[in-house]
């Protein structure tokens, strides 16, 4: 029912873009506002760890080992008398580390793969897409799994491997993008104007697909840090004594019954962390009306 | 139609035959040797395991007598378990790890399907955001916290049911199926619920509102074939998660399935195990993929139209 | 006593902006055996008027503020839900808009069409099929007993269009709304449902409510006429009496919006600008199969200062030869030259350059403007691009281009979502006509407008027509329109000129059949002579 958009009358001179207006629309959505503000306190934190934290990343004390909250020890010790607050700074900084640095190499190659391919067409968008789907197929969890196996537990490994996973969804809403824009008729009108095709995708294509590209970050992030997590906890991941959320919940996990704080509290951690992300790129997808972007 | 199962089962030979070609390779070119660790192996005994195994073939050759033996079915000796082939031990951990998928599965269909479509119905009600929220939480929570959180409830403190163990005890099934199901079941009802919106917004239902059915067949008559069509081809996706899954799940609640296997076998550095597990576990979760593409491809008549006249 | 009687209906709908009253206080009648036609442009609440009736308004955001819908006796409004939907596709019927997504992919269309009669009359599924298929082969479906049990994709528009009109009257039902049922329909096909729909309801006697934006499209088959503006009734009254001695401005305005008669032509020789010979435009449908012959073998002139229109429905191909001219899609084969140089064979700089000589006005205003861009840098681009302003003057530039298409200058730094459709066809006209172009090609620029809008609109480009001293190659399905704005006019079909000539000469005496049975179908022909 187009009924009521053209009753709208202009009374403001100065008009207001799709940006403003998005944004307009996500800081009235109170949860992806909250998610939004728990992720740059997260994140502040995760960078001044250093200087936040109130133990030594390293420090023990065998003879406390593990005890529950204190004043002297905000949310306890784990059985080696390691402040348990210290660990998850401390293991908050690579789980974001990875979930940043992993998505950016697959936005980097996503976007990058999928706007050629849609740009291009013809056989390269074939051959380019055809990769795409065979890669799909592939089990990449159990293959990351090998990976780990095989090369042992390195960082950058994990970030690339992540990484690699991840940009095949972002290479297809990229080329869907792209594909749909190049349809529409102003794209048309910026060809006939004479435009050279580097400003058609500069100033025509990028902007417009940048919607839902964002949305996309914003939701992959969450799942890349639950795949980090999920190999710290087989123990294919981080390797002590580097930590992470999700090798301190595999270590809360075996001593819960007895010390169930140590579970607890980096459980609520990642959960958090993922719950604030989840909001936010909701909300996105809400306010920049993005449709049904895949999971 | 069957020119697109046709199609579809063409497009994943050189898939499966590409997993095969990495695993192996990557297996191989790994560092340190499967006899490494036990240190004072007489140099004949190794060079006889070594024969055994084949790895004293030129690299090619190893893998084209694999490639041989795979086209029977033979996924080779273990090099753990010696006396054991890696088909026997896969054959002793599938009947589990099956068994816990399926109602994994289920769960997640049955619980993720019916919160997605019930909130759907009333869009930013009560009844909405409530089975939203709880889908929310089981998305953020991932396996192995939610696993050892419902044991120290369920288990631990309330002592309703078993902490570990499948099939042991009465009940044991029971928190590793949810455990494992949740995460996709809060993926299913989001899933559903965006699905069914879409379809409840179209032409089509007005046309049947107008017709003066009532909402419940409305729902049912109209909607949901539509509205379920992303939830089916996420199937292929959501299996292939499930076994990885299973790995954490079978870990947690000691269960002898194949993820916990697989597991141990990256540990111990059982290469013939990692090899022959991978390799099956990918051409399952290719031919599960294929599934859900096929059945999704089937539900929507033009799919079925176009490749059956064809 | 009337079969429906509506008095003092009145709808609001809630939305981010606060309270709109889309229906405000109307009140008509409609009789058994007789068409009554509700006429009104988009955000007239004509249709909302009819869904609210049947208890079709989503609530909220609608809301039924007030009146009584009396339909035998009974007040529709006052009804239960549960009520109204026994009356819902037994005694009141609906077919809506678009064919294409109106009846559900997932099912047959036997399947859709027994439903209605199977939930309210208890009727078996075997009977109610046999009653299916007589309804098919009533409605005109060729070959009932193949099709039934198909799908609907495998149907066109208009075949699609039959099936709802048989599902609506499976019951035989008392009433029939149609809301727009031919509008997203080409005009031979309209004309074919327009005496489908004319013929059922004289046969059966029943009551029928046609809601249209289209004056013309119900001059031949509206008995009762009744006129909706901003959710108010303007008025109302008989087919004559509407058309004939209408009162009020506001359907004044609406008649005189019809286009009617044929440009006057000057019988001055002037200069070819432009020379299409044997254009052929296919495209390839993969390895083996056959391409589409979009474009073939298609040869005219264009004259310097002169409206070419071309005609014909979809899929004839009118579309293509506009975007070939403009090198917009890869051409097959043939030439066309552009004052004397074959624009086929340019590239690079020389490409660019023509292309600032010849410019391109797009259907739909709503996709035809990059949404992330104001009207300033929309207009912008091409001045500053082309060298045509500096950055100095490129503001003036702009302010000239408002000025021009009647934009006010307050609206420059606005984006495309903040206008109405007509207003964003004035920017996208300004767009084209910023790089001062020589030739331009109008595709369907109108046909997304409503009525008085587009009036507007074809008066503003002829108008600047004239002041810019443009060649233009009008592309459109609607022969009146094109009438009113062409010098001369090409007729296609299927990728091949069928006929060309003036207006005049076309109007009066068409050649080919294929013209003749177009001519045929353009509704309210009565009222254009």
């Amino acid at each position: 029912m187009n009924t009521l958009a053209d009753s709208e009358t202009l009374v403001a001179e100065q008009g207001t873009s799709l940006w403003q207006d998005a944004w307009r629309r996500l800081r009235k959505n109170r949860l992806a506002l909250f998610g939004l503000c728990v992720l740059v306190f997260f994140v502040l934190i995760a960078l001044l760890t250093p200087w936040l934290a109130p133990y030594a990343h390293d420090a023990q004390n065998l003879d406390l080992g593990a005890t529950p909250p204190s004043a002297a020890h905000w949310l306890g010790t784990d059985i080696f008398g390691r402040d348990l607050l210290t660990q998850i700074m401390y293991g908050g900084r690579i789980s974001l580390a990875v979930g940043f640095v992993a998505t950016a190499v697959a936005l980097v190659i996503g976007v990058t793969w999928g706007a050629v391919a849609g740009y291009v067409g013809g056989r390269v968008d074939a051959i380019m897409m055809r990769l795409v789907d065979i890669l799909y197929a592939l089990p990449f969890m159990i293959f990351i799994v090998l990976l780990m196996v095989v090369f042992g537990r390195n960082l950058l490994l994990l970030f690339l491997a992540i990484g690699a996973v991840e940009w095949l969804t972002m290479a297809r809403i990229m080329r869907g993008q792209v594909q749909s824009l190049r349809q529409q008729e102003f794209v048309e009108a910026a060809i006939s104007l004479g435009l050279s095709p580097a400003t058609i995708v500069r100033r025509h294509l990028v902007p417009n697909a940048l919607g839902p590209i964002i949305v996309y970050t914003t939701l992959t992030i969450p799942s890349v840090m639950l795949l980090e997590a999920f190999l710290s906890f087989l123990g294919l991941g981080v390797q002590p004594p580097a930590t992470s959320w999700g090798l301190l919940i595999s270590y809360g996990a075996e001593t819960m019954e007895e010390y169930p704080w140590l579970l607890i509290f980096p459980g609520a951690a990642l959960t958090l962390t993922l719950f604030a992300l989840n909001f936010l790129g909701d909300g996105l997808r809400d306010a920049l009306d993005v449709r049904g972007s895949g999971d | 139609m069957w020119r697109f199962v046709g199609g579809r089962l063409l497009q994943a030979i050189p898939v499966i035959l590409a997993v095969v070609t990495v695993t192996f390779f990557l297996v191989r070119v790994a560092p340190g040797g499967p006899f490494d660790s036990e240190k004072a192996v007489i140099p004949e005994v190794k060079a006889a395991l070594e024969a055994q195994y084949r790895l004293d073939l030129p690299l090619g050759q190893q893998y084209l007598a694999y490639l041989g033996d795979l086209a029977h079915g033979e996924l080779g000796p273990s090099f753990k378990y010696p006396g054991r082939s890696v088909n026997e031990l896969i054959a002793a951990g599938l009947p589990a790890t099956a068994e816990l998928g399926a109602y994994a599965l289920l769960v997640a269909i049955v619980l993720g399907g019916l919160a997605g479509v019930i909130a759907s119905l009333k869009p930013n009600s009560a009844q909405d955001y409530i089975p939203m929220s709880i889908a929310m939480i089981g998305i953020c929570m991932p396996t192995f916290l939610l696993g050892p959180l419902l044991v120290l409830v369920f288990g631990i403190h309330l002592e309703w049911l078993p902490v570990s163990g499948w099939g042991d005890m009465p009940g044991d099934k029971i928190l590793p199926s949810l455990t494992l199901g949740a995460a996709y079941a809060a993926y299913i009802a989001r899933l559903s619920r965006a699905g069914m919106l879409e379809v409840m917004s179209q032409d089509y239902i007005r046309t049947a509102r107008a017709k003066g059915l009532p909402e419940w067949q409305v729902v049912t008559r109209h909607a949901l074939r539509g509205g379920l069509i992303p939830v089916v081809a996420f199937l292929g996706p959501a299996f292939a998660g499930l076994l990885a899954g299973s790995f954490v799940v079978e870990t947690i609640f000691q269960i002898p399935g194949l993820g916990r296997f697989y597991v141990q076998a990256a540990f111990n550095r059982d290469y013939t195990m990692i090899l022959g597990t991978t390799v099956f576990l990918s051409t399952l979760i290719v031919l599960f993929n294929l599934l859900s593409d096929i059945l999704a491809a089937w539900l929507n008549p033009r799919l079925r139209g176009q490749y059956g006249e064809a | 006593m009337a079969l429906l009687s509506v008095r003092d209906l009145q709808v609001d709908f809630t939305t981010r902006n606060g309270r709109i009253t889309a229906v405000n206080r109307i009140s008509f009648d409609v009789e058994s055996g007789k068409i009554t036609a509700i006429i009104g442009e988009s955000g007239s609440g004509k249709s909302v008027a009819c869904y609210s009736l049947l208890g079709l308004l989503p609530t909220p955001p609608a809301s039924i503020e007030n009146g009584t819908a009396h339909f035998e006796g009974r007040d529709l409004l006052a009804m239960s839900e549960g009520q109204l939907r026994e009356i819902r596709g037994r005694d009141i019927a609906m077919i809506f808009q678009d064919p294409m997504t109106c009846l559900n992919p997932y099912m047959t269309v036997g399947d859709q069409l027994i439903e209605p009669l199977v939930y309210h009359r208890k009727v078996s599924k075997a009977a109610a099929r046999e009653r299916a298929l007589e309804l098919l082969a009533e409605v005109g479906m060729r070959e009932p007993a193949a099709t039934i049990d198909q799908y609907p994709y495998q149907f066109s528009g208009g075949m699609r269009q039959r099936v709802m009109i048989a599902m609506a009257l499976i019951n035989e039902p008392k009433l029939l709304i149609a809301d727009e049922p031919t509008t997203a329909l080409d005009v031979t096909i309209q004309a074919q449902i327009l005496a489908l729909v004319a013929e059922l309801q004289r046969k059966r006697n029943i009551g029928v409510i046609f809601i249209s934006h289209d004056l013309s499209v119900v001059a031949d088959i509206a008995d009762e006429i009744v006129v909706m503006e901003k959710g108010h009734l303007v008025e109302r009254g008989d087919r004559a009496a509407i058309f004939e001695r209408a009162e009020h401005p506001y359907t004044r305005k609406l008649l005189e919006a019809i286009p009617a008669g044929s440009k006057a032509v000057s019988a001055e020789q002037r200069e070819d600008l432009i020379t299409v010979s044997h254009l052929c435009t296919w495209f390839g449908q993969g390895k083996g199969r056959e391409p589409l012959r979009a474009v073939d073998d298609v040869s005219f002139t264009i004259q310097r200062g002169e409206v070419l229109g071309l005609v014909g429905e979809s899929g004839s191909g009118k579309s293509t030869i506009g975007r070939s001219l403009l090198r917009l899609v890869p051409v097959t084969s043939g030439e066309v030259l552009f004052d004397g140089t074959d624009v086929t064979a340019l590239e690079g700089v020389a490409l660019k350059q023509m292309r600032r000589r010849m410019q391109m006005i797009f259907q739909d205003p709503y996709a035809s403007l990059n949404p992330r861009m104001s009207v300033y840098d929309a207009l912008a681009e091409p001045l500053l691009l082309h060298g045509i302003e500096s950055r100095k003057t490129v503001e003036q530039g702009v302010l000239k281009l408002m000025d021009d298409v009647g934009l006010a200058r307050a609206f420059v730094r606005k984006y495309p979502h903040e206008f109405s459709g007509g207003q964003r066809q004035r920017i996208a006209i300004g767009r084209a006509l910023a790089t001062r172009p020589e030739f331009v090609v109008a595709d369907e620029p109108v046909s997304a407008l409503d009525v008085t809008i587009q009036a507007q609109i074809l008066d503003l480009m002829l108008e600047l027509g004239k002041e810019y001293g443009l060649t233009m190659l009008f592309v459109s399905h609607d022969l009146a329109v094109v009438r009113h704005i062409a010098d001369r006019i090409l007729v296609l079909y299927k990728g091949k000129v069928v006929e060309q000539g003036t207006g005049e000469a076309l109007f009066e005496r068409p050649q080919q059949d294929y013209t003749r049975q177009l001519l045929q179908s353009i509704p309210g022909r009565a009222l254009l002579a």
